[in-house]
């Protein structure tokens, strides 16, 4: 198990190492960096020479982009990353750790609610369709799935903003808070059902999107499951078709469905980055869209590395899962 | 010509005739299966049934079970699989029947529709009775016995054992786990610690060395003998009254086949109960059985005493069968089989289903299905051959 655990760390370090030397690579490589997007306002107005610019590239670490000049730069960003300093954000000018730490928080709470309410709703809506399969409700929610998970985020956002915040005025447009009103400083209640009522849309559509591909997976797993012969021995045994379903059936299906669903937890934290900037919600995902528009490559690093680090995560945690729900897999 | 196949799209190819379906016959098949499933999952799925309605006679007061007529079909999209089809016979207390057939002949068929576990709701009884004798001395028609009250005879009057050791146990919960469960839900006042030493003295029972220590095993963790021996005992663990064995020993070597049936002659005779045992072996038939059913094609064709089957069969299946068994005696360097292959189930011929492999087909055989012909209180067998009545100067003649 210990060296199990060591052999996939050694591993991540190398993903991490050719992940992080890549994206460095392509984003250095972009054709307008940090410095022309701050600067090309002044310098057609001629309030800025070509010099001046060349001077502020200079002193960002943007100026040789030969391919030697990358990598001794790469090597420089690398020290500093394994110190634990991901330097510092052009575009938010403050740390880069510290921009994350502000605002993973938001965008995990819009993707663990919406995380749950997808396991709350997918799973039990795929089992009861397996249990059914061809009937009238396996087709119905089949079809809603299907549409669900076929429809673009942005598209769904659009939909739902355009019903639910322009024509019927329930739901607030976009934002965190509501910019009109002023709370006392001590109404955290207020304050916080305020942001709660934000965030209702991002999040319906977040489950909207995932809950399809549970109910989808879940139903699939189950059917497989309840053709088995272990199930056709529990019936035999004179079980319940209740405990037969839910016991026995479900106890396998569950195998696939946590490593899965475990497999994603640590991703939560990356943001939703379509949602979010639809729904103007300042989550981290939303942050790094606009700081890779704007070419602030320390916070595009950080953020990816992040990400790659999740990913990562993820993977291990359900390996680790499958081990702990599956007694026949044992990790080595 | 060839456009119009276009509409034709499935072949079924029968032994006089090919069938092909249109889409307009596929929809009328679908619509019509749906009305018929959807009537016989009602019948099942009712509640508070007076028990008047599924209590019955036995025939013979000495039989655990008999089938009468039973026609098990299912209701497939290309059209009705007849799997068993009018057959009748008994399983009389203490003595070990054996099913014989080909793969797909119904013997499995028949025996899951005792348990009333056919793969619903595609495959439904659709005619025939199950009488079966509880212990408390209650006959059961099975056909018409509802699922909650199915659920107390399943597991606990008539226990089953499949093909399959290697996946016929979950492999998620421990044995002990999966033994206790039957004995906690069928047997009265049962705690979780009795329900343990039951299960170990099953075990036991079995010959697993070391029980307790299997007790907590998974089932990955043990051999396929192991775990068909923990399938038997699982099965045993409730005193039934009649045990299925479908095809135990098929996939297990040898050596382990040996050991099996010897346990389950034994485990015969210490509760003094049934067993149905299912198979393609005829050596395993020879061996165990005190009577023997040949099905063929969902029907019966012969029955009789394992000594009538196999000193004087009757029927020409029955005799290739026997010819086809490997035995030291005969230095042939060739096995006998059997021409041909089993006809398609869902375009059966009206006459004799065996007609085109027969090497003894006549004229008479073309026309209906023969009557099961009585040469014995115990031996019948459903041939022409022997229905003097029914042939023709002619026929006798070729004899």
């Amino acid at each position: 198990m210990l060296k199990y655990l060591l052999k996939r760390l050694g591993l991540a370090i190398i993903i991490l190492l050719g992940a992080s030397a890549l994206i460095y690579l392509l984003s250095m490589l972009m054709p307008a960096d940090y410095i022309d997007n701050q600067t090309s306002a002044a310098l057609q107005s001629g309030a800025m020479t070509m010099e001046d610019v060349m001077r502020l590239k200079e002193l960002y670490g943007l100026a040789d982009k030969s391919i030697g000049g990358i990598a001794k730069s790469y090597i420089t960003w690398l020290k500093s990353t394994v110190s634990g300093d991901l330097g510092f954000s052009f575009l938010y000018g403050k740390p880069v750790t510290t921009v994350l730490s502000e605002y993973i928080w938001i965008s995990f709470m819009i993707a663990f609610i919406s995380y749950i309410l997808q396991i709350i709703i997918g799973i039990p809506m795929g089992i009861k369709a397996s249990v059914s399969q061809y009937s009238a409700y396996d087709y119905t929610v089949s079809v809603f799935a299907m549409m669900g998970t076929a429809l673009p985020s942005f598209f769904l956002s659009a939909l739902l903003m355009n019903v639910f915040a322009i024509k019927l005025g329930i739901f607030p447009l976009q934002g965190l808070t509501t910019a009109t009103t002023v709370f006392a400083p001590d109404a955290h209640l207020q304050i916080l059902l305020d942001k709660v009522w934000h965030l209702v849309l991002p999040i319906t559509v977040l489950t909207l999107l995932n809950v399809g591909g549970t109910m989808k997976f879940t139903r699939t797993n189950m059917l497989e499951v309840l053709n088995s012969d272990y199930i056709r021995t529990a019936r035999a045994k004179g079980l319940s078709e209740k405990v037969v379903t839910y016991k026995h059936a479900f106890r396998n299906t569950m195998i696939p469905l946590v490593t899965s669903l475990s497999g994603m937890l640590p991703g939560l934290f990356g943001g939703a980055m379509i949602t979010e900037t639809v729904f103007a919600i300042p989550g981290i995902g939303y942050m790094a869209l606009r700081a890779t528009r704007q070419g602030d490559i320390p916070f595009i690093m950080g953020y990816n590395m992040f990400l790659a680090a999740l990913t990562v995560a993820g993977m291990l945690i359900s390996d680790i899962m499958y081990m702990v729900v599956d007694p026949r897999v044992k990790l080595s | 010509m060839g456009l119009l196949n276009i509409f034709k799209r499935k072949k079924i190819e029968g032994i006089d005739n090919t069938m092909y379906l249109t889409l307009r016959d596929e929809r009328r098949i679908s619509k019509e299966n749906n009305k018929i499933i959807k009537y016989y999952e009602r019948m099942k799925a009712r509640k508070n049934v007076p028990e008047e309605e599924y209590l019955t006679q036995m025939r013979d007061p000495n039989n655990v079970v008999e089938f009468e007529n039973l026609h098990t079909y299912f209701f497939t999209d290309v059209g009705t699989v007849k799997s068993v089809n009018g057959v009748s016979f008994d399983v009389p207390q203490g003595k070990i029947v054996g099913i014989v057939g080909e793969s797909g002949c119904g013997k499995s068929v028949t025996s899951l529709s005792l348990m009333q576990l056919v793969q619903a709701p595609t495959g439904q009884i659709v005619e025939g009775s199950i009488r079966y004798k509880a212990n408390d001395g209650k006959c059961y028609e099975i056909t018409k016995v509802p699922r909650d009250k199915m659920l107390k005879i399943r597991g606990k009057d008539i226990s089953m054992i499949f093909q399959e050791p290697m996946t016929s146990l979950n492999p998620v919960f421990r044995i002990g786990e999966q033994m206790d469960e039957v004995v906690l839900l069928h047997e009265d006042g049962m705690t979780p610690e009795s329900a343990k030493k039951r299960s170990i003295e099953m075990l036991r029972l079995v010959g697993i060395a070391m029980p307790e220590k299997i007790y907590s095993k998974y089932p990955h963790e043990l051999s396929g003998g192991m775990r068909q021996r923990v399938m038997i005992a699982m099965a045993l663990s409730c005193n039934p009254r009649l045990i299925i064995a479908d095809e135990p020993t098929t996939a297990l070597d040898v050596t382990i086949q040996a050991q099996i049936l010897e346990l389950l002659r034994e485990i015969k005779e210490k509760i003094n109960g049934s067993i149905m045992l299912i198979t393609h072996d005829l050596g395993v038939i020879a061996e165990m059985a005190d009577l023997v059913v040949v099905m063929y094609a969902g029907r019966i064709i012969e029955k009789g005493t394992v000594r009538e089957i196999f000193h004087s069969p009757k029927h020409p299946y029955t005799i290739g069968l026997m010819k086809s068994k490997p035995s030291g005696k005969t230095t042939d360097d060739r096995l006998f089989s059997i021409k041909g292959q089993v006809p398609n189930p869902i375009n059966m011929p009206d006459h004799c289903y065996f007609y085109n492999r027969c090497d003894r087909a006549m004229e008479v055989c073309l026309g209906e299905y023969p009557k099961l012909i009585q040469f014995s209180p115990t031996h019948f067998a459903a041939c022409y051959l022997y229905d003097e009545s029914r042939l023709s100067g002619d026929d006798l003649a070729k004899e």
